[in-house]
């Protein structure tokens, strides 16, 4: 039997920490997924108890990427925070932009003008296609199946070059500003994201013949990962995963920001719960995306993308401001308490992807090892956020 | 029965599958065959920041030294000397430290704008240490005359850290270095 | 010299021996040969050109692999079984070695006329089972021995549908010998035996697909989950090896599957070798589309593919079949 190499690592923390053992014979198996792993989507590392292929015991093991953007919001100035928040997830930059940027801006009483809000639907829409689209090629390339997240990065690149027009970055926007957005939005990139827009529409049908239809795929997810109502509300959990169980809550209906109670769009919701509800309804917004787009396109006024009477230094008054945005993940929080100095006292980051990853240890329970490593995928984890 | 149906689905989906990459493995490629082929998707691009002439003399750079870009970098990337007419040159320095070390104050922090006195004064030096750059943006956007913009310098390579602490007022002086060539159009 | 070669060759040993060095070189041509050839279809198929630098559109590329392979250092992990650990990709290799020998290129063109060619087959390649247990067992690391668990839980269960189906033809011509069975399909398109036994073709195919670990069945070396799986601690020319079996076993069941039921030699115009090798290319063509577009399946979904589907309809096949033959004797 090869030996045992848990007992032998003391110094390591997490696994002393792991506990005893349930099985007193020896049985089970205690295995590290990570931190260096394909399947992980970022450097996690759930230390699992197995028993064959069942998992009997998993615990996640965070702080491999902790990189204390809380603390550099209270050493840098408001404005000197903004690319910070372009890095704690990355995949949905712009709307954690959005998040500080609206906060900042509530608790100064600033109102950006119509053309901007407009403007950051648009690209904030964008940004979530981004999103999903590398989420459903990773879960993928995950489950065994290696071409279609090259066929999501060919349509990822269309929508990096569009938005890289405008925000001139390619991943890590920094792109608002407090009062608008940083540059306007020319007619090249209305006419190109017109032209994405028809194409991806197109596209779309492919990706379900490939994929989402596959019966294989099917197998692998439906009934796998199965999340009640209840139990996520129970850990806060947001967004599609959220969603995916039946419960109808998207930050933009339930408190809308912006100019979202005037955009006409669906919020797709699931029945079962399980992981291909989840799919699926990541793959319904992607499409309900496209038609704020269209509808944002449609309606967007003439007028300045940044609003003409700002500050010179952006010093907030003293006071507390909670803001919410609805990211790819879930619901994006920032927390801001201002004590009237050029810095903020304390930023709170309200990752979607801690709560989401707390159901993991209670849901892969009882599991087999494959269908942990297809439920952590269709949580759409980034650990980044997750450590911020 | 209908579970017989739903296997004959099932399978029926998997050849579906088979005829999209059928397809698929004829199409032409999406990938650019760099170097045989060049990358045309730069617009927009953000390569690092460069000093923009003055419209009279090419040499000399737009910037009057306010220090607002140095103030408001997130990374303090950005390094400054000048001196005013009887100092030694390099006399006001700017350098970027720690971001936890004391805060950057330029001689005009209390000030919303530069004085206008009448004092000359001379631009030593101005470099930017590209490895801690996040490309922000913020620089550019605050500075008063347009003294900075981004280059499209897509193609910067280094094999020492060294090779990224850029000397800008160099390159203004000097724009034939190696670092200049390739697709270095600036933007518009 | 050439007398005594001659007489050499017609010894039944010396044509063994010359058949069996043949093979190796075929082998070893065939793993560099298909190397390059995965890489490009996947290349391909993701819209990109594949190996491009290395010679000529990359066709050096293979070499560049085996040199890598070859030049890298072969670390035994600590707490590894030695003996077993080094001996699992060897005993991987050599039956393959074996298992052509009774495979009919052509009426003249055999590495050994055997009347129980399929029987060989069979025995030879069950002990690559055997090889991944003890790689599992033997490298001292839990990824390994879950990747080796499930490898031959699935050999295993893979090898009944693949007699089953195996069996149907041998009781339709009534020989296990491949030369036999290939012989009579070389009356035209319609006398092959796919359009006979479609069904066996179907079943031997799917069986022969998980019996290689290829995708979508490939969970022994199922790389977002277990890392690599049974072959996870080997290096250099230890993984070179398991690489090299597993693609020379491709074209093992591939051949097997072209002399049953694809015609073998039959074809017109280019002598029968070609068309054997076409067939044999164009169905491993079929493997490699396969792995590079359908996920991966779960292992007891694997299982429950083997049991509940390809079993009982492999018997009903046989019993058909076998009901068939006596009928019409």
């Amino acid at each position: 039997m090869p030996q045992d190499v848990t007992s032998r690592l003391t110094g390591d923390y997490y696994t002393a920490q792991f506990g005893p053992r349930l099985s007193e014979d020896g049985d089970t198996l205690v295995l590290n997924i990570g931190p260096q792993h394909p399947a992980t989507h970022g450097v996690l590392r759930i230390i699992v108890e197995l028993d064959g292929e069942y998992i009997r015991r998993a615990e996640p093991v965070l702080g491999y990427i902790h990189r204390m953007h809380e603390k550099m919001g209270e050493v840098k100035t408001y404005v000197q925070y903004l690319p910070n928040m372009g890095r704690v997830d990355y995949l949905h930059a712009l709307a954690w932009n959005w998040a500080y940027v609206g906060a900042v801006e509530k608790l100064m009483g600033i109102a950006a003008p119509p053309r901007a809000e407009y403007i950051r639907v648009i690209t904030c829409e964008l940004n979530r296609i981004n999103s999903h689209l590398l989420w459903w090629g990773a879960y993928l390339l995950d489950l065994g199946a290696f071409t279609p997240i090259v066929y999501a990065f060919a349509d990822r690149e269309r929508i990096m070059d569009i938005l890289q027009l405008v925000t001139g970055s390619r991943l890590t926007y920094c792109y608002f500003r407090f009062g608008g957005v940083s540059a306007d939005l020319s007619d090249e990139f209305i006419r190109r994201t017109r032209d994405f827009v028809a194409d991806f529409r197109k596209r779309l049908p492919m990706y379900r013949g490939l994929v989402t239809d596959n019966m294989i795929l099917r197998g692998r997810c439906e009934e796998i990962g199965v999340l009640s109502p209840e139990m996520a509300r129970r850990y806060g959990a947001t967004g599609p995963v959220l969603r995916g169980t039946g419960i109808a809550y998207d930050v933009r209906r339930a408190e809308p920001y912006s100019v979202y109670d005037r955009l006409d769009f669906e919020v797709p919701i699931g029945k079962n719960g399980d992981a291909m509800d989840r799919y699926e309804v990541r793959m319904e917004e992607m499409r309900q995306c496209l038609r704020i787009i269209e509808q944002a396109l449609e309606a967007l006024p003439a007028g300045a993308h940044l609003s003409p009477d700002l500050p010179e230094r952006f010093i907030p008054p003293k006071g507390e401001v909670y803001f919410a945005v609805e990211g790819a993940r879930g619901k994006i929080g920032v927390y801001l308490l201002s004590d009237g100095g050029p810095k903020p006292y304390r930023v709170k980051l309200r990752a979607p992807g801690f709560s989401n990853l707390s159901l993991f240890a209670e849901l892969a329970r009882g599991t087999l090892l494959a269908d942990a490593v297809s439920i952590l995928g269709s949580l759409d984890l980034v650990i980044p956020e997750i450590d911020r | 029965m209908k579970r017989l149906f739903q296997t004959l689905k099932g399978l029926w989906s998997l050849i579906v599958g088979l005829k999209i990459t059928g397809v698929e493995l004829f199409k032409p490629w999406i990938t650019v065959h760099y170097p045989r082929q060049e990358v045309d998707n730069l617009a927009g691009y953000r390569g690092h920041i460069e000093l923009m002439p003055a419209t009279d003399d090419p040499l000399t750079p737009r910037c009057i030294m306010c220090w607002k870009c140095v103030e408001i970098c997130p990374s303090r990337c950005i390094s400054l000397r000048m001196h005013a007419t009887g100092e030694e040159p390099g006399a006001a320095a700017a350098d970027p430290g720690l971001l936890l070390a004391p805060e950057v104050k330029s001689p005009y922090s209390a000030h919303l704008a530069p004085p206008p006195d009448k004092i000359e004064r001379v631009l030593d030096s101005y470099r930017l240490n590209y490895s801690l750059c996040s490309l922000c943006g913020l620089c550019v956007q605050s500075c008063p005359v347009d003294a900075i913009r981004f280059s499209r310098n897509s193609y910067l390579v280094g094999t020492t850290r060294q090779n990224f602490d850029l000397d800008l007022l160099a390159r203004l002086r000097n724009p034939v270095d190696a670092s200049q060539r390739h697709n270095n159009r600036p933007q518009a | 010299m050439i007398a005594e070669l001659t007489a050499l060759l017609s010894h039944p040993l010396g044509q063994m021996i010359a058949a069996l060095a043949a093979v190796m070189a075929f082998l070893a041509v065939n793993g560099l040969v298909l190397l390059y050839a995965e890489r490009k279809v996947a290349g391909f198929i993701q819209r990109r050109p594949g190996p491009y630098e290395v010679g000529p559109h990359g066709l050096l590329q293979p070499f560049a692999d085996a040199g890598k392979l070859i030049s890298k250092q072969l670390v035994t992990p600590m707490g590894a079984d030695r003996l077993l650990f080094w001996l699992a990709p060897l005993l991987s290799l050599a039956p393959v070695v074996v298992c052509f020998l009774p495979i009919p290129f052509s009426p003249v063109l055999t590495g050994m006329n055997i009347n129980l060619g399929l029987l060989l087959i069979l025995a030879f390649s069950g002990l690559n089972t055997l090889a991944l247990c003890l790689a599992g067992w033997g490298s001292n690391n839990k990824y390994s021995l879950l990747g080796a668990a499930r490898a031959v839980a699935q050999s295993v269960a893979y090898e009944i549908p693949l007699l089953l189906a195996v069996l149907a033809v041998a009781f339709q011509v009534g020989s296990l010998d491949l030369s036999a069975i290939a012989a009579p399909q070389t009356k035209g398109l319609l006398s092959w035996n796919v359009f006979v036994q479609p069904l066996a073709f179907v079943i031997f195919f799917i069986s022969a697909v998980a019996e290689t670990n290829r995708a979508p069945f490939d969970l022994p070396e199922a790389e977002s989950e277990l890392t690599a799986g049974f072959h996870t601690e080997y290096s250099g020319m230890g993984f070179g090896i398991f690489f090299l079996a597993e693609y020379s076993y491709m074209v093992v069941v591939c051949a097997v599957a072209t002399a049953l039921f694809l015609g073998g030699w039959d074809g017109p115009v280019f002598p029968g070798p070609w068309w054997f090798l076409g067939k044999v290319f164009a169905l491993v063509f079929a493997l490699m589309w396969f792995r590079w577009t359908f996920p991966r399946v779960r292992f007891d979904q694997l299982l429950n593919v083997c049991w509940k589907w390809l079993i009982p309809l492999g018997l009903a096949n046989l019993a058909a079949t076998a009901f068939l033959v006596k009928w019409v004797r």
